[in-house]
């Protein structure tokens, strides 16, 4: 008996329903026997990670608080990988907006600027995400360079160009020398939605952007474009349409998103500058992507169950001194299974018995 | 010869040969079944190849040849049924199998490697591995013997079509076989080429060999096997001497049923030119392209002008250079209805009324994993309603689908199936029709019928015909010499970038056309239909 | 004089990981696959070395651990690349997400600990010729071997038949099947041969270069073996230079902050990856109309049918 991969004639719609849910059922199981390995309690283990923070509001609320960057990052690499292009540098866009945005908040801090800053902040955060994201857009549309290796490689320069900031210029005088920029200005602040909450109105943009992109990618001809380039370039460009000027677009837009994602993350919930603003938002993002089988709504759902695993790994790390890391292990685990169920839509797997023997016999 | 037709019976198990000694067959395949999903690509059939005989296997594209050659190559295990070889029964765990026991192969879409040279190519293909340098004297003294010159250095991507095969021949020479398969070997030659191709095939014979030659070309069968196995839908129908039949008896065979000639009727009124290339040329757009060099064309309403050539000497650059998908250097060495369009892309061209059908199916002229009616937008979305401010109005693109199989009788399973379900037929019709139904000015089609069936193709070509009838200028490139004497007016031959001036259809002789397919200068002078005809216009 | 000699010694040093890693990947991409987990199969080598040399008390055992390591995370790649025809680029991705996670939780254990580092070759006399005796005859093993590898490699790719199968295979998967090459098998060796590579070049880290282990501590030395491959055109001899050149642009950032110019030292250290972009750049641009070097079939997805 061997295995054989062989192409449908369709795509199996019902498949592609399912597979993000038999991704995640597999992914729970390789859990299970992951914390049975370092000799947790797998039952407990999972009611910490998965179960636990459904069950308080607080825990509801920073999921909501994890899930906002994690959605906004991921519907704009969707967009990207759609059409075939590898943007997989969303961390370093996310950071690059983070600074343009938190140049306006650090430079007017305590200046006592009006309401104008915030909007202002988040302008130019998606307009710093943007062009940081144009770099590898450009090298590889101008010079053919693999967007893949060179927007990765902006990630590292990002990480450090930010802590130069927050050590040297941005450095808050009074901060006991933590590199960190001041607290950011009320005004220079995503304000919450309820109290005693973190929930903030950046997680109602995210949803305005999920249902953006749904209309984007799905009704309009630019949408088709995208989609259209990703299946078949060739048919792309025989159809006329421009696909250097579609790798500016999508990298544009992914990294506009991406870096509005980092200014709101940066006024929201941290409310300053510092090193480690991002826990991989930008990594995670791409599982999320494929979770939601780079569809907006899907990326909405996958985003918040990424989240969830989040909030329940902090749990677990106090409850049950496991690693953070687990997490992304477990992350790691589940985009395998995503993708190795994605591969179930357009082939189907058959047993093959070897009916015959290799050799040629004579009777 | 004996007559060793049996016409009409399924399983014949010996061929009693009147009056000569019974001979053993070098290969027998019996009750040969393959089956993918719920179709059949072969059903139960049964082959005979005797010793110093070129066999064909007669069949429309999608009648299973090429699936029983690969059985038989050891590509392909069959579902049911067994091979003999020289009387012993043989299972062939691939290709290196088949070729230990002396049965090689010629691919249609050859098995070359374009970055590695000839030499290594060779290598690849031979069952033990030698010391190179022995490899080389071998290749370069069965290239020699056979009349198949080759250099063992020179990289393939730098080869011309008939190079290559000749590599695959030689390659298939050296394993010293006993059977050689040849897949529709003459399909990218030229008819001077395939001539020689042929001394060459019966040299093989003479010397005792076995060729199983695959074609759907009634008229080389006719010249060159001894017997002929006819296969439709995937089913045996008749093992005949072809030289016993007529090409329409042949035909019938092949086809199930008389295959309707194009009706050529259409209705010729003062013509214009609707498309005019003037001097165009095109660089070659990396190392494996290759050249346009001052190509001049007149295309006129109501006509139909062929482009015949063998592959690779400029079809896809002159293609993509109207299409738009690679631009002129100037605006006016393309002119659509007079409009300078040489540095427009392909959505204003469009607009001005031209259509395009690539010769890719799948990947170019269609998207596979789309459905049909996001496959009608692909081309559609430029003029029609399909598209309001930005928006897809999707009753408006399945309506164009339904449409386009309505009138071009595209079979489907479902509405609105995915391009990839559709056979290659329906596919080619869907893409023909599409751009039928927008009513062009100007119409580029490529290889409009190739791997089609007959039946599909046989409507395409009469729906171009009738397309011109209407007053559309229509451009066929085609490798087909049949197709392209069957509807154009005049026919034009590019070779190595150059195109020659047009012949008119009827002046077009099979050698002329061939020689100019193999790039012998012919005078302007001997073509005084172009200069007439540009007068007129 | 000994400034130089000091400094030709760390770039080796420093270019020794990067030769290993990328002279898998060269053999994995002209296979025809493009393997982008390499980061993640050099952090799973750097932690699993480390921890097998701890462990073991032997270099040598810590080093076949990195490999095991490497060469197990490219079997999950082949699995998904190969036996489900799932797209390269991102399970290259997965991989090295699901590398970095794993790395750290079996690192965790390990943070703090230090290890006697791999011995350096001392040959009497040899070894103490002035300036060249350190350099030629004063390394320790991983280097002689990857030096070792990549003339092997050339040999194996130019002067054997099995090196021109597996060009073959990276030029046309279906010619090479249609010949009745087992493009997916020969494949499969190739991808494990690569994380074999990836893993040894992430132990040579802990077990030579510096003797502890650190989460993240390859700082995206896999990334930066890939864009070398590209950059060297897929062959092996032009991948040599471009690894001792990355590893001297390496080496730089860390001589000028020891000269103490006043460079914000986040600049310096960034210049690898500058440097990287820039070299893709450059090679890309003057590649243009020559057209890309790269095998045919790189990272396309090969389903036989039978």
């Amino acid at each position: 008996m061997r295995l054989m991969l062989e192409p449908r004639a369709e795509r199996s719609a019902l498949i592609a329903v399912a597979a993000p849910l038999i991704a995640i059922a597999l992914s729970l199981v390789t859990a299970v026997i992951l914390f049975a390995v370092m000799g947790k309690n797998p039952i407990v283990a999972l009611d910490v990670y998965f179960v636990a923070p459904l069950t308080d509001p607080y825990s509801l609320g920073e999921i909501a608080v994890k899930a906002t960057p994690l959605v906004m990052v991921a519907v704009g690499l969707s967009l990207c990988y759609v059409a075939n292009i590898w943007n997989i540098g969303a961390e370093g866009q996310f950071l690059a907006g983070a600074v343009a945005g938190s140049w306006i908040a650090v430079s007017t801090n305590g200046s006592g600027a009006g309401h104008w800053v915030l909007p202002a902040m988040l302008l130019l955060g998606a307009l710093g995400g943007a062009l940081y994201a144009l770099i590898p857009a450009i090298c590889k549309v101008r010079f053919g360079a693999s967007e893949i290796l060179t927007s990765l490689m902006l990630v590292y320069v990002a990480n450090l160009g930010l802590d130069y900031l927050v050590r040297g210029p941005w450095r808050d005088p009074h901060g006991l020398n933590f590199p960190m920029t001041a607290d950011f200005d009320p005004v220079a602040t995503v304000p919450t939605l309820f109290d005693g909450s973190r929930v903030h109105a950046g997680s109602i943009a995210a949803l305005v952007v999920v249902m953006l992109a749904a209309v984007f990618l799905g009704r309009t001809i630019m949408g088709f474009e995208i989609r259209l380039v990703g299946a078949a370039p060739r048919a792309a460009r025989f159809s006329g349409f421009n696909a250097e000027r579609l790798v500016l677009f999508t990298f544009a837009i992914s990294g506009a998103l991406a870096g509005l994602a980092g200014i709101v993350e940066v006024a929201g919930p941290v409310g300053h500058l510092q090193p480690g603003i991002s826990p991989g938002y930008g990594f995670t993002a791409i599982i999320v992507a494929f979770l939601g089988r780079l569809n907006p709504v899907g990326i909405l759902i996958a985003g918040l169950f990424l989240a969830l695993t989040f909030i329940g790994g902090e749990g677990a790390q106090i409850a049950m001194k496991v690693p953070l890391d687990l997490t992304k292990v477990f992350q790691g685990i589940l985009l395998f299974y995503v993708l190795a169920c994605d591969s179930l839509i357009v082939h189907r797997i058959r047993f093959v018995g070897m009916t015959r023997k290799p050799a040629h016999a004579a009777p | 010869m004996a007559n060793r037709c049996i016409t009409g019976t399924p399983m014949p198990n010996t061929f009693p040969s009147a009056g000569s000694e019974p001979v053993a067959p070098l290969l027998r395949a019996a009750g040969i079944s393959k089956r993918y999903g719920n179709c059949i690509a072969n059903d139960a059939i049964h082959l005979d190849v005797y010793p110093g005989e070129i066999h064909a296997i007669l069949g429309e594209n999608g009648a299973g040849k090429s699936t029983l050659v690969k059985v038989i190559y050891g590509l392909i295990q069959p579902n049911a049924g067994e091979l003999r070889f020289m009387g012993r029964r043989i299972v062939l765990a691939g290709p290196a199998a088949a070729r230990a026991l002396g049965i090689a192969m010629v691919f249609q879409h050859f098995s070359l490697f374009e970055n590695l040279t000839v030499a290594e190519n060779v290598a690849l293909g031979l069952p033990l591995p030698e010391p190179f340098a022995a490899i080389c004297a071998r290749l370069a003294k069965t290239a020699l013997a056979y009349g198949l010159p080759l250099d063992p250095r020179r990289e393939v991507w730098r080869l011309s079509v008939g190079e290559r095969q000749r590599i695959e021949i030689v390659r298939a020479l050296m394993q010293n076989p006993k059977l050689l398969i040849l897949d529709e070997p003459t399909a990218v030659l030229t008819p001077q080429e395939a001539d020689q191709l042929f001394v060459v095939l019966n040299r093989l014979k003479n010397e005792g060999r076995s060729i199983l030659y695959i074609s759907h070309k009634l008229d080389e069968v006719q010249r060159l096997c001894d017997t002929a196995t006819v296969l439709r839908a995937g089913k045996k129908v008749a093992t005949c001497d072809p030289r016993r039949e007529t090409a329409a008896s042949l035909a019938r065979m092949m086809v199930g049923a008389d295959v309707d000639r194009v009706k050529a009727s259409r209705a010729r009124g003062a013509s214009v030119p609707r498309l005019v290339i003037d001097r165009l040329s095109l660089s070659a757009d990396g190392p494996h392209e290759g050249r346009l060099k001052e190509v001049s064309l007149k295309v006129c309403g109501g006509e139909i002008v062929g482009i015949a050539g063998v592959a690779g000497n400029g079809q896809d650059e002159l293609f993509a250079a109207l299409s738009g998908e690679r631009l002129a250097a100037n605006a006016e060495t393309i002119l659509i209805d007079g409009r300078a369009a040489g540095l427009f892309g392909v959505t204003e061209r469009r607009r001005l009324g031209a259509a395009f059908v690539p010769e890719e199916r799948l990947g170019r002229g269609a998207v596979p994993r789309m459905k049909l009616s996001e496959n009608a937008l692909l081309t559609g979305h430029v003029a029609s309603g399909m598209v309001k401010r930005g928006f897809i109005d999707k009753r408006e693109t399945l309506a164009a689908a339904d449409r386009i199989a309505a009138t071009f009788d595209v079979r489907k399973a479902k509405r609105d199936p995915e391009a990839a379900s559709l056979s290659g037929g329906n596919l080619q019709k869907f893409m023909v029709g599409r751009e039928i139904l927008r009513e062009p000015g100007f119409l580029v089609v490529s290889q409009p019928t190739w791997g089609v069936d007959a039946g599909a193709a046989a409507t395409i070509r009469q729906a171009l015909i009738d397309l011109a009838g209407r007053g559309t200028a229509v451009l066929v490139i085609s490798q087909d010499l049949d197709e392209l004497a069957e509807i154009s007016d005049r026919i034009a031959v590019i070779f190595d970038g150059n195109l020659s001036a047009p012949l008119a259809a009827s002046a077009a002789s099979r050698e002329i056309l061939g020689l100019l397919m193999g790039g012998a200068a012919i005078e302007p002078r001997a073509c005084p239909q172009e200069e007439k005809h540009a007068v007129d216009a | 004089m000994l400034l130089l000699e000091a400094v030709i010694v760390s770039v080796i040093a420093a270019s020794t990981p990067l030769l290993l890693a990328a002279s898998g990947e060269l053999i994995v991409e002209r296979a025809g696959v493009l393997n982008l987990g390499v980061e993640g199969m050099m952090i799973m080598g750097a932690a699993c070395g480390f921890a097998g040399a701890y462990l073991t008390g032997s270099i040598l055992i810590g080093a076949l651990c990195g490999i095991a390591a490497g060469a197990a995370m490219s079997a999950i790649f082949a699995t998904l690349t190969l036996g489900l025809a799932v797209n390269q680029v991102a399970t290259g991705l997965a991989l090295t997400i699901l590398g970095v996670g794993l790395s750290g939780l079996i690192g965790a254990g390990f943070v703090g600990q230090k290890i006697v580092p791999a011995a350096h070759l001392y040959l009497p006399v040899l070894t103490d010729l002035p300036f060249v005796g350190r350099i030629l005859f004063g390394q320790d093993a991983f280097v002689y071997m990857s030096i070792a590898l990549i003339i092997a490699i050339r040999l194996f790719l130019f002067r054997t038949r099995l090196g021109l199968v597996l060009r073959a295979v990276g030029d046309n998967h279906a010619s090479a099947y249609a010949l009745g090459y087992p493009v997916l098998r020969i494949r499969l060796c190739a991808v494990l041969f690569g994380g074999a590579c990836a893993g040894l070049g992430g132990a040579y880290l802990p077990l030579a270069y510096t003797p502890f282990f650190v989460s993240e501590m390859t700082a995206g030395r896999g990334w930066i073996a890939l864009a070398l491959v590209v950059f060297a055109s897929w062959r092996p001899g032009r991948l040599f230079g471009g690894a001792y050149l990355f590893g001297a642009v390496t080496i730089l950032q860390l001589h000028t902050q020891a000269l103490g110019l006043d460079i914000p030292s986040q600049l310096m250290s960034s210049l690898p990856y500058l440097a990287t972009v820039v070299v893709l750049v450059l090679i890309s641009r003057t590649r243009g109309a020559a057209g890309s070097a790269a095998p045919a079939c790189l990272g396309l997805v090969f389903v036989p049918d039978r």
